[in-house]
């Protein structure tokens, strides 16, 4: 490849990702010297950590063999999961389809565009659990916290989701409708939404299993469901228990990821 | 899609109705709607929800947003310090979970795993590190290591070797077979294989990933202070407790501006690697 052919006793060297040196020592430099800076100014607290390896061998101890002694307990919980998920799941579709619709920049004005793409990165920005908190400070302990949260949460995903598939519509449909003298409303019924419907339904079981999940974490914050049944379990020392809780919610997962993913295959 | 109900005949044809669904059609989605419907009924009638708090909910909510304005600039400096705290935890645990993926990709891919054992072994490793949690993670961490930064480290450090791991798994599944085969037939060893016929093809896959994980891992770290594990959750889950509202807004105005900030510069970063 160079101009200078040296005609014997090369070695062949493998091309380096970065090719400018500077560069590539410049990072790698860089790269280090952070790690180094971050570590040693990040507040670790070693006496305690020290303490780590006799507790975790406790914990352990005390966590096998799981104990499903409380299976009611367990059961209970489960059930209020999926129920705040349906219950987001449905309220969070139904809040999303307006503002997807506000958020494509292909249909909606300049100020509504606006407004939507802002809700959707409020929505987004914060972690489900951050939403919880406050949801939990507004309506109380409770499975309530919880269906507001996963609702956000919902919402944050599937509108923007549902916008960007709406930017993308083929829109020759909407042309027809429109030189048919559809109003507007009548236009996205017949034109916009039938091209929506099956990424819509995707999405929506997709959320369904994504909100089973998220409502296994925002129950740490007090917000119902699993989550706070092993958060208590926790609190409680019941290391058994909690094990069995966390296996149990490792399985519901992989059960239900297993079949969202088997009815969107057959969807798409 | 047009369905006919009369039989044949010019008169009949006149008559036709068009309609959008066939009944077939039209039974299988009134029985999934009953079916979605079936399920929100049960869902809300035996939800455990006490009702008043939900049409109490508006104004509680109300008042709280409130209490929340204006946005108190007060310890400004103990926030943003943290807040870059925050994006170090994220950062290095992204770090070591880039590294620590490596190799487990390598054993749970099937074209590069030594063998069976070992396949079954990563994938179990990929499997439990992504079905649990960061938080919950965070929680055992913080049961064995006490509160602080590392637990936090460790959580991200475990939920994202699964992730970073799975992905760049299938990536390499998918490598192009034509350079392997050109370093065995010029007899390198596995190693040797590895360094310069699989690892330069997925090399800008592994770089994609991990800024798409560095990202998430953002998100997250915001949050795990609230089970004890560092960062900024845990001024947040302080400012809370002490109904601090004027703080916790400024709080969470500095989280949004840090995902905001975060996901422009993966976006550049991606485009710059791709």
């Amino acid at each position: 490849m160079s101009s200078t052919v040296q005609p014997t006793g090369r070695t062949w060297k493998k091309p380096p990702f970065i090719a400018n040196p500077v560069v590539r020592w410049g990072l790698l430099l860089a790269v280090a010297a952070y790690v180094w800076w971050a570590l040693t100014t990040l507040p670790f607290d070693w006496e305690r950590i020290q303490d780590g390896i006799p507790r975790a061998i406790r914990i352990f101890k005390g966590a096998f063999p799981p104990s499903f002694i409380r299976g009611e307990l367990l059961f209970d919980g489960f059930m209020e999961s999926i129920k705040i998920a349906i219950v987001a799941t449905l309220l969070g579709l139904a809040l999303s389809v307006p503002i997807a619709f506000a958020s494509a920049s292909n249909i909606a004005p300049k100020w509504l565009y606006a407004i939507g793409r802002g809700i959707i990165i409020v929505a987004r920005s914060f972690h489900p659990v951050i939403v919880a908190i406050v949801f939990v400070k507004a309506v109380g302990f409770g499975p309530l916290a919880g269906i507001l949260t996963l609702t956000v949460y919902s919402i944050g995903f599937v509108a923007k989701m549902l916008a960007e598939r709406i930017e993308e519509i083929d829109w020759g449909q909407v042309e027809a409708i429109r030189a048919a003298g559809g109003a507007t409303f009548v236009t996205l019924l017949y034109a916009v939404i039938p091209q929506i419907m099956p990424r819509q339904i995707g999405l929506s079981i997709y959320q369904l299993d994504s909100n089973l999940r998220a409502s296994a974490i925002v129950g740490i914050v007090g917000a119902g469901g699993i989550g706070s049944t092993l958060l208590n379990a926790f609190g409680r020392y019941d290391y058994d228990f909690a094990l069995a809780i966390t296996l149990c919610i490792i399985g519901v997962i992989l059960v239900s990821e297993a079949i969202s993913g088997r009815i969107r295959r057959n969807l798409w | 899609m047009v369905a006919t109900t009369q039989p044949s005949g010019p008169e009949a044809i006149a008559h036709r109705e068009w309609s959008r669904y066939t009944s077939k059609e039209r039974w299988r989605r009134y029985g999934a709607m009953a079916l979605v419907a079936l399920a929100v009924v049960w869902s809300l009638s035996t939800i455990n929800i006490i009702w008043p708090w939900l049409w109490d909910a508006p104004q509680q909510m109300g008042d709280l947003f409130g209490r929340m304005f204006p946005p108190s600039l007060e310890g400004w400096q103990d926030i943003a310090w943290t807040l870059l705290e925050t994006v170090n935890i994220a950062t290095i645990a992204t770090f070591f979970a880039v590294f620590m993926s490596l190799p487990v990709a390598l054993i749970a891919a099937q074209n590069t795993t030594p063998n069976r054992f070992t396949l079954w072994l990563g994938r179990f490793i990929l499997v439990s590190s992504r079905s649990v949690n960061t938080i919950i993670w965070a929680l055992l961490f913080v049961a064995v290591f006490g509160p602080g930064v590392l637990a936090g480290i460790l959580a991200i450090v475990f939920r994202s070797l699964g992730f970073l791991g799975k992905l760049l798994g299938e990536a390499i599944e998918e490598i192009d077979r034509a350079p392997i085969e050109a370093l065995e037939s010029v007899g390198a060893s596995r190693f040797k294989i590895l360094v310069y016929g699989v690892i330069p093809q997925v090399m800008p896959t592994f770089f994609a990933v991990s800024i798409l994980r560095w990202d998430i891992n953002l998100r997250e770290s915001t949050v795990l202070g609230l089970v004890g594990a560092g960062g900024i959750g845990i001024i947040l889950q302080g400012a809370i407790d002490t109904f601090a509202w004027q703080t916790v807004a400024t709080i969470l105005l500095a989280i949004i501006g840090l995902v905001i900030i975060g996901e422009a510069i993966s976006a550049y970063l991606r485009k710059k690697v791709i």
